[in-house]
């Protein structure tokens, strides 16, 4: 599945809090760039940051979508701020905790929480916090049309929900 | 939390100028009452309901919310309506119109020109005080 960067949703209170989870591989091709041996300094595979706001907007995004039902188009605005403390390597899990701050017939605003399960102590330690603005775009966008299909939320995003047992969200 | 309504102007700004600091990553000097928010600070649609959000959150208190509506700090969808606006300006009716929903705006030196797309710019630093200050002593 492209673009997909969580694996699972775990957790949801409606109109509050949802929380997923993404594992770390090696498979993944990016981290191979990100950083490859350059001359004497070995090869350094790391979870990219980006790749990590990119996350906590997937999960924070479906947040806000449950609440409109996914009738609402709604997209990535503004990384409001974005604080990251420790790396994660491949063989680790992350979790992406995302609380809706504020909601609007506009937009919202949602506040995030990222954690990395450590090993071998297997326990959850926070590694950085995600602050985000989503946009209701029909809202927004004054005089320009969009789609009337979801384009925002596709058949990948069904996916996830579907193995979170959340598809009843979805208004067809 | 500090009683808004016993503000002065000065305490107002000041909490204002946080906002806008948090909103759009500007240092406090690059803040003052003239500050176009559009045109010095290159603030965008989002960022207005950004700076929306944050003033409700740091302008309520426990026996009074500060809510602000859609279109209330700003018009939106002005360019839909032929009675406000024709050939990308804005006609007597929208000129009333925007007087009458924007009291907090200083309008003196756009009568003569009137263009659209040019009102976010006459949105200062100190017309969102002047919001402020409105709502709440309403």
């Amino acid at each position: 599945m492209r673009w997909m960067w969580i694996d699972r949703i775990v957790e949801y209170e409606p109109e509050r809090f949802m929380a997923a989870i993404k594992n770390v591989s090696l498979a993944e091709e990016h981290l191979h760039d990100h950083f490859p041996a350059c001359g004497s300094d070995e090869a350094l595979p790391l979870m990219p940051a980006s790749l990590m706001i990119e996350g906590m907007a997937q999960t924070a995004g479906i947040l806000v979508g449950t609440v409109s039902r996914f009738r609402e188009k709604v997209i990535l605005a503004k990384v409001g701020a974005a604080r990251f403390e420790r790396d994660v390597f491949p063989g680790q899990t992350i979790r992406y905790e995302a609380h809706l701050e504020r909601f609007d017939p506009a937009g919202a605003l949602t506040k995030g929480v990222i954690l990395c399960l450590t090993h071998p102590a297997l326990e959850w330690q926070e590694i950085g916090q995600v602050e985000l603005m989503f946009s209701h775009i029909d809202q927004n966008m004054s005089g320009i049309k969009f789609p009337e299909e979801n384009f925002v939320f596709s058949e990948n995003f069904r996916t996830i929900l579907r193995t979170a047992g959340l598809l009843e969200l979805v208004d067809e | 939390m500090q009683e808004t309504m016993t503000m002065t102007r000065d305490e107002l700004f000041k909490k204002v100028q946080e906002v806008l600091e948090e909103a759009l990553g500007a240092d406090e000097d690059e803040i003052t009452l003239e500050t176009s928010l559009t045109r010095d600070l290159e603030a965008e649609s989002i960022d207005f309901l950004d700076i929306v959000f944050r003033l409700e959150k740091t302008f309520s208190t426990s026996d009074k919310p500060f809510k602000v509506g859609q279109g209330e700090l700003f018009p939106e969808n002005l360019m839909e309506n032929p009675e406000w606006v024709q050939d990308g300006k804005l006609t007597d009716v929208g000129m009333s119109m925007l007087k009458e929903r924007m009291p907090h705006v200083d309008f003196s030196q756009f009568e003569s020109d009137r263009e659209v797309s040019k009102v976010a710019e006459l949105i200062t630093v100190n017309s969102i005080v002047e919001f402020v200050e409105r709502k709440l002593a309403a």
